[in-house]
């Protein structure tokens, strides 16, 4: 199909690669790498180990500033987006690129439609997309809107998207952050498929896990330099996180039992009608102080809502909540705050900091008009600033100065700083909403250690998360939302697997409401 | 009451809405092209403004109408791209930077009136004609439906002809299905190779030659003459209707209309014994409650629901 392919040589490549961006930042340095046809080659390494950078350059988004990419076997200049797909290069990025209002069919082929002079031929965009759907296994409703379809069914339509442009090279940036165990694992057949096809499969992750399993080859990126590359068989997830950090690094969490000294939280027959999005039914639940109770399910099915209750940014529409023993009903959110609750917004972007404003000033937000940090009503700026430096030593955020705007830091230094304002505050009840999503290895072992180490402290701590390993890790007991109730309690988390969780994410299980309401006290709506 | 109703129900005032709304209609969908182009388009009622000036003066001093009414549609549509350029090559607020080509619209037209023609308030001394209106033979023998239709200015044609070409181009054809990714999900469309910036300079100069034509039918079929001024307001109120219409083809097609049936309404009803100056307000009075109507609809369907702070 694409005649400027060589027969041989690699099917993606780079020859000592290069790229300093104009402030200065060297996020890619002298890589090499090069991918043979039908590989899978999966690119590890820490947020900001320049994997997404290096992608960027095989697609034609960024040009590097020295050395050549290479691709179908020869030196080629990316101009952009347009001559990678030209050339056979397609990428599924992170956050999915597709147009919400249009059909699945018509973003499959946006930007190469069929139809003649100047039309768009609307029922063959759809008879294409079905016909691919069916070659690759890769199931869609060609006419169903973006928008209201499942994470998954994007996915495949990004991917669709790509094949569609006949690529033979095909770029999977971090796919599976929004899957379900049970689609990672259709994913991965999928991806095994076109690669048994002759596709070259570039898969951008840092779930080890995921790795080892889809991967036949592994190439690790440290500080944009390329450190090495291995046999998937040969590596071990700590070899290759030792790999990926510089020095010996795990995960695992060491726990000792929860020890439970009296409740933190009691949450009972919660109604929530929701103008938009998920309502909630008939929630019941307690969290002890000193424990960890996870919630898992598939994003939208009440989470947000949940956490948002509890926070005192929605009213429930009936039910109960107490936090140790205070009813929080006809408090604002200050008041949820003074009952105890801390809490980090699964959207630290857009909830968890103003991020045009200084460290400093992130770090006061909830305590501005108190002593030390104010006398009179006057903010004092050198209280301000000490207690910043405090905390920024405490919690070893990365910056170098506390007047730097949120905005400057990486993800998980951000993510730090909403982290170490809300512990800062000792709470009673801390609400984690996908506390490391999009942070790197080193701040994700840090948020383990500072969650267990403020349980340990006798917090309850509400840890809701779309990643069901760290789930598993960190959490003592474990609930399961879908549609807005609660579909199963696990009391105890040893032994229990991903997949068994799955099952319940998914509807497939459920537990009976007794079992799910079982020993928790009547309280009364204040 | 009953000689209002004699007057919305005459052939007279049907004439008049389809006459009224021309302006309304393409300023309208040229504001439609830029939202869904992903830049507004604040400065619809400079470029009107500007070209109903121009329009005007070029026909003036050249004694061509046509070409009075090209130059008219070619500033408008040059100020749309200004207003591109400053918003993606020099990451102007668009907002701002729409304000202040209106600015620029008013002082300057009333500028250039004044020093060719030494004349503050328009271009009345100036002989400049307009464009034609179409009288159809056969139709317009037709009680009711011929007083209605035939004899309407060419411009009016063409804006209600406007509605299935945007709805035509925004939904099969290639450009629109650009037009609405690019303005939807920039980094989509750019990721699949669409050059967003050339869509969007393309969609905000159709946007501005559309607003050109709108202010040429008002100096140049409406009346003879550029008064300063003389938009008044109606490139405001044809972004209402660009909202009011949900950003919709037919959707502002109606909207449109619906303003200038309201104008229409002001016109006819001062005749009537009726103070003029409530009369005048209606336009304005109808685009804020339907404003208020469509703030209200939309908070039913989509608001987040925040606890107010106690």
């Amino acid at each position: 199909m694409h005649k400027a392919w060589e027969r041989s040589g690699p099917a993606i490549g780079a020859r000592a690669v290069t790229k300093t961006y104009g402030n200065g930042v060297r996020a890619v340095r002298g890589v090499d790498l090069d991918v043979p046809v039908g590989e899978i080659r999966a690119i590890v390494g820490e947020n900001g180990a320049g994997k997404s950078t290096l992608m960027k350059m095989f697609y034609g988004l960024e040009q590097p500033s020295s050395g050549e990419v290479l691709v179908g076997g020869r030196p080629r200049v990316l101009g952009g987006p347009a001559s990678a797909i030209g050339l056979g290069v397609g990428m599924v990025h992170q956050n999915l690129m597709l147009v919400p209002s249009f059909t699945v069919a018509q973003n499959v082929v946006l930007g190469v439609e069929p139809g003649r002079r100047g039309r768009v031929d609307l029922k063959a965009a759809a008879e294409t997309t079905a016909r691919l759907a069916e070659e690759s296994g890769l199931a869609v409703d060609p006419n169903a809107r973006v928008d209201e379809v499942s994470v998954g069914m994007r996915q495949r339509t990004e991917i669709l998207k790509v094949l569609h442009r006949g690529a033979r090279v095909l770029i999977l940036d971090e796919p599976t952050a929004v899957l379900t165990p049970q689609e990672t694992e259709d994913l991965f057949a999928a991806v095994r498929r076109l690669r048994d096809g002759g596709m070259t499969v570039l898969f951008i992750s840092h779930k080890l896990r995921e790795v080892r399993e889809i991967s036949d080859r592994v190439s690790v990126m440290r500080a944009g330099s390329l450190v090495g590359t291995v046999d998937t068989s040969d590596a071990t997830e700590r070899s290759l996180a030792a790999m990926m950090v510089g020095r010996d690094l795990s995960l695992d969490v060491d726990r000792a039992p929860a020890r439970r000294t009296g409740v933190a939280l009691q949450v009972r027959d919660v109604q929530y009608a929701a103008p938009t999005g998920q309502s909630l039914d008939g929630i019941g639940f307690d969290v002890a102080a000193g424990e960890i109770v996870g919630l898992a399910g598939i994003e939208g099915n009440g989470q947000t809502e949940l956490a948002e209750i509890l926070a005192g940014l929605r009213r429930p529409t009936s039910g109960a909540i107490r936090v140790g023993g205070t009813g929080t009903a006809g408090l604002d959110v200050a008041g949820h705050r003074r009952a105890g609750i801390g809490y980090v917004p699964e959207d630290r972007l857009r909830n968890g900091a103003a991020l045009d404003e200084s460290i400093a000033d992130n770090l006061v937000v909830d305590r501005h008009d108190r002593a030390p940090l104010a006398r009179r009503g006057l903010l004092r700026p050198r209280a301000v600033r000490a207690h910043a430096e405090q905390l920024i030593e405490d919690y070893a955020i990365r910056t170098p100065d506390a007047s730097v705007p949120v905005r400057a830091l990486s993800g998980g230094n951000m993510q730090k700083v909403i982290v170490a304002r809300e512990l800062s505050a000792a709470p009673r009840l801390l609400i984690a909403s996908q506390v490391t999503r999009g942070v790197d290895i080193g701040a994700m072992r840090f948020m383990y250690e500072r969650l267990g180490a403020a349980r340990d402290a006798g917090a309850g701590v509400l840890l809701i998360s779309a990643d069901l390993t760290e789930l598993l890790a960190l959490a003592d007991r474990l609930l399961v939302i879908k549609d807005g109730r609660l579909v199963a309690r696990f009391d105890d988390t040893s032994g229990l697997t991903e997949k068994r969780v799955g099952l319940y994410m998914l509807g497939v299980e459920r537990h009976d409401h007794d079992h799910i309401t079982t020993g928790l006290e009547e309280v009364d709506a204040v | 009451m009953s000689a209002v109703l004699d007057v919305v129900l005459s052939s007279a005032f049907l004439a008049a809405v389809l006459r009224v709304s021309t302006p309304y209609l393409l300023a309208a969908f040229g504001g439609l092209v830029a939202e869904r182009a992903g830049v507004s388009n604040i400065a619809l009622e400079g470029q009107m403004l500007s070209a109903a000036c121009t329009g005007a003066l070029v026909a003036g001093y050249s004694g061509s109408v046509a070409l009075g009414a090209l130059c008219g549609v070619g500033v408008a549509t040059l100020l749309g791209l200004l207003l591109a350029a400053l918003r993606l090559e020099l990451g102007a607020d668009v907002i701002i930077a729409g304000i202040g080509l209106n600015l620029l619209a008013s002082g300057g037209t009333a500028y250039a009136v004044f020093t060719l023609l030494d004349d503050k308030g328009g271009t009345s001394g100036l002989k400049s004609g307009s464009l034609p209106a179409v009288p159809l033979p056969g139709i317009d023998s037709i009680p009711l439906l011929g007083d209605v239709i035939s004899g309407q200015n060419m411009v009016t044609w063409l804006a209600f002809l406007t509605a299935p070409v945007i709805a035509w181009l925004f939904y099969r054809a290639r450009f629109g299905f650009h037009l609405r990714a690019v303005g939807e999900m920039p980094d989509a469309a750019a990721s699949v190779g669409i050059p967003v910036r050339r869509v969007q300079y393309t969609g905000l100069a159709l946007s501005g030659a559309l607003a050109g034509l709108a202010g040429v039918f008002l100096s140049m079929g409406y009346v003879s003459f550029f008064v300063r001024d003389m938009t008044a307001g109606r490139g405001f109120i044809a972004l209402a209707a660009v909202f009011l219409g949900g950003l919709r083809p037919w959707g502002v097609f109606l909207a449109a209309l619906g303003f200038g049936a309201a104008e229409a309404l002001a016109v006819q009803l001062g005749t009537l014994d009726v103070p003029p100056q409530l009369v005048s307000t209606i336009p304005y009075a109808m685009t804020l409650v339907a404003l208020a109507v469509y703030a209200w609809r939309r908070r039913r369907q989509a608001g987040v629901e925040v606890a107010a702070s106690v």
